[in-house]
């Protein structure tokens, strides 16, 4: 058994149901009226697709503008970004745009990028249709997915082509970590992504409180 | 009275700074700099440097709101009769908080407020209350913003003044005084609520703590009662898994608003009312459970000019108290995550967990069940520690805390008046009798049955203080740890 263990960033503007999604496929359940994220949680959980066992390494991260200086500490060597609209939200999709021009900004490993149309429950409200977040995810050469992180629909889906998507990572990215047994995974597995010996790019705790260290279009 | 050598809950050394109620709130300390200097010299290319590149693009920001066709939306009956209002607004007179109702439709009361403040600044003077019948306005300038409270509840001129400089102190562990700053100096019309979105929460969960529990008032905190020996096993748990962790300086347990321990890097204290905001945090933000998270947080009491990191998260399913590891560096995730897992590792063989959760799920005793059936309810401060106690509620204020609350805000009110402070207070009305005491070492509130004579009282409050020195052990954080 090949044992991967991958990092994911998700993004996307408050509110979009990140949290939700997460905790939809880590906890199996829902928390309608849950407070929002302040600064950034940590999630694991594994996949196991054929030989394979994946490990991800998940940080959902606060949509808020004043956590954004935040991010590159968390979408610096991910392996995979889920970039999370609410499909109900023509600013939530603008604002993945945003996400996606920092990332190539900003990221030189390559990375899977995934689009995730969320609340797909409230169909008869969308605004984004699905062609249009199709095309643009196919531009920047990201898998298109939709789902609700409400009532479980197409939630799985999304973990899944993660997996796949980092299993097809295998040789193409140095930050992802790969184990040929099972025990030397486990012991590892904090060091290996660990932030604190990796980051290269030092935010100081001036530039993390005013956001300047990113020079990517967004805000 | 009984003489006690030592008062209650007294220790050599304390972990949390010493306070004096509403003394000196406004001073803060600059503790940042001084421990990257001292603690690291890996850290070199850090140049703190302070320039923002805030994007101040308009999008939906209406400059004109303040001419706004609205005005009499929230003129109604009900937010009229809100017990208490509290605002906060820009120099500039821009809406950033409203407890109750939509700012932007309150944009000419926000107006209103900023012209009487700068109206009094234009003859260097300050505007600090009105009272217009049973309803007062208090005011904080404290730049870059100006807060307001109109109240119609019974508390005094000063403890308004508390919350509101509580309510600026949100507002700068979210932000920095720093960056701030920085964003009025470069624009004076910014819209500070876009970078607020979520705050409110905290806000208004601060405001309704600082009305229903008494610890903001005392500016001390609740310990939860556990054996002196627990206490000590989880300090050391803390202190074993953390003390070869560079620039780590503050670990805080937490239950249930009261605090099971504190560990700290030596030489820094904790204020309480940075503290106080810690648990408005942790209770207001269940986003916490479930979860590691890694958050910058300001305490402004600490420092007021940067962040300090914190690894949040509860111990375990089974045993819900939450732990917080304050760190200098943004990026140590990791490292603390391993250091919380041998915590937990070390509390669960040593029973520790079971502890917490048996004195969580106790109510605790109450006055009565102590043997002091004329007590009604107390509160007990350690100056020195600044720490309280307070038993069980019982009747009549089981049901409702609010009268009793009340009470305390009074005697509390009367006791440090500016203008008259006293020493003791004993005073009868028909429904209760309360005794309140300012002494070197302590402060005492308690409520007694209202047909309690003075002699008795006495004779009661010596027998009370005894009783808590003999439990002090279990019901105060006597020992100040350090990593
Ligand atoms: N109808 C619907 N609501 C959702 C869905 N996912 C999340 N929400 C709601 O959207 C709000 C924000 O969700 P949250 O996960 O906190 O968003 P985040 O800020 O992106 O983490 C919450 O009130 C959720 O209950 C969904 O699939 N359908
Ligand atoms: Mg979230």
């Amino acid at each position: 058994m090949k044992h991967i263990v991958g990092k994911v960033v998700l993004l996307g503007f408050q509110g979009v149901g990140k949290t939700a999604l997460v905790s939809r496929y880590v906890e199996k359940a829902f928390h309608p009226q849950k407070a929002p994220t302040v600064g950034a949680s940590f999630f694991t959980c594994k996949v196991v697709k054929e030989d394979h066992i994946v490990t991800l390494q998940i940080w959902d991260t606060a949509g808020q503008e004043r956590f954004k200086a935040m991010a590159p500490m968390f979408y610096r060597n991910a392996n995979a970004a889920l970039l999370i609209f609410d499909i109900t939200s023509q600013l939530s999709f603008d604002s993945i745009k945003m996400w996606v021009q920092e990332l190539k900004g900003n990221v030189e490993e390559s990375m899977m990028l995934c689009v995730v149309g969320n609340k797909l429950d409230l169909n008869d409200q969308r605004q984004v249709s699905r062609e249009e977040a199709s095309a643009y995810s196919k531009s920047i050469d990201a898998t298109y997915l939709e789902c609700s992180a409400m009532t479980d629909q197409g939630v799985a889906l999304i973990f899944e082509k993660l997996a796949q998507g980092l299993m097809r990572l295998q040789g193409l990215s140095s930050t992802l970590k790969i184990y040929e047994d099972d025990i030397m995974a486990s012991s590892s597995e904090l060091e290996a992504t660990d932030i604190a010996n990796e980051e290269t790019v030092n935010v100081s705790i001036g530039s993390i409180a005013h956001g300047n260290t990113v020079n990517g279009k967004c805000c | 009275m009984s003489a006690l050598e030592v008062e209650p809950g007294a220790a050599p050394e304390s972990g949390l700074v010493t306070t004096d109620t509403l003394d000196n709130f406004d001073e803060m300390s600059c503790s940042l700099e001084e421990i990257k200097n001292e603690n690291d010299a890996t850290q070199e290319e850090e140049t703190n440097d302070n320039t923002i590149n805030e994007q101040f693009d308009d999008n939906g920001v209406n400059d004109n709101e303040f001419v706004n066709a609205d005005e009499e939306f929230e003129l109604n009956k009900e937010w009229i009769g809100k017990s208490k209002h509290v605002f906060v607004l820009s120099m500039a007179g821009k809406p950033i908080y409203s407890r109750y109702g939509n700012e932007d439709k309150l944009a000419w009361l926000f107006g209103v407020m900023q012209t009487l403040v700068s109206f009094t600044q234009s003859s260097d003077d300050c505007i600090q209350s009105i009272q217009a019948g049973n309803t007062r306005f208090v005011f904080l300038v404290k730049k870059p913003l100006i807060l307001v409270t109109v109240s119609k509840t019974r508390e005094s001129e000063s403890q308004l003044k508390m919350q509101l400089h509580y309510v600026f102190n949100q507002i700068t562990s979210i932000l920095t005084l720093t960056r701030l700053n920085k964003i009025y100096e470069q624009r004076q019309n910014y819209d500070l609520r876009r970078l607020l979105s979520g705050v409110e929460r905290l806000i208004d969960h601060l405001l309704t703590f600082s009305e229903m529990e008494s610890s903001i008032m005392l500016g001390a905190v609740q310990c939860l009662p556990l054996a002196s020996s627990v206490r000590d096993t989880i300090s050391s748990a803390i202190t074993g898994a953390c003390s070869k962790i560079k620039n780590l300086v503050f670990a805080i347990l937490l239950a249930n608003n009261k605090l099971i321990t504190l560990v700290r890097m030596k030489k820094y204290c904790l204020h309480p009312a940075d503290l106080h905001l810690i648990f408005n945090l942790v209770q207001a933000s269940e986003s916490f459970k479930n979860s590691e998270s890694w958050t910058p947080l300001c305490l402004p009491k600490f420092d007021a000019s940067g962040f300090l990191y914190g690894h949040v998260s509860y111990l375990s399913e089974d045993c819900q108290a939450c732990l917080l590891l304050l760190t200098v560096e943004r990026d140590v995730f990791f490292t603390l995550s391993e250091a919380k897992q041998k915590i937990v590792e070390k509390l669960r063989r040593s029973n520790c967990l079971e502890a917490i959760n048996e004195s969580l799920g106790n109510p605790g005793e109450s006055s009565a069940s102590a043997g002091f059936v004329e007590i009604r309810h107390y509160l007990y401060k350690c100056k020195s520690t600044a720490q309280f106690y307070q038993p069980n509620l019982s009747p009549p204020y089981a049901q409702s805390k609010e009268p009793l609350i009340e009470i305390y805000k009074r005697a509390h009110h009367r006791l440090h008046n500016v203008s008259r402070p006293l020493k003791l207070i004993f005073e009868r009305s028909a429904n209760e009798a309360i005794l309140a005491w300012d002494t070197k070492g302590f402060e005492l509130f308690v409520v007694f049955e209202p047909l309690i004579d003075t002699s008795q009282a006495i004779v009661l409050i010596g027998k009370l203080l005894n009783w808590i020195k003999k439990k002090e052990e279990r019901l105060f954080h006597l020992n100040a740890p350090t990593f």
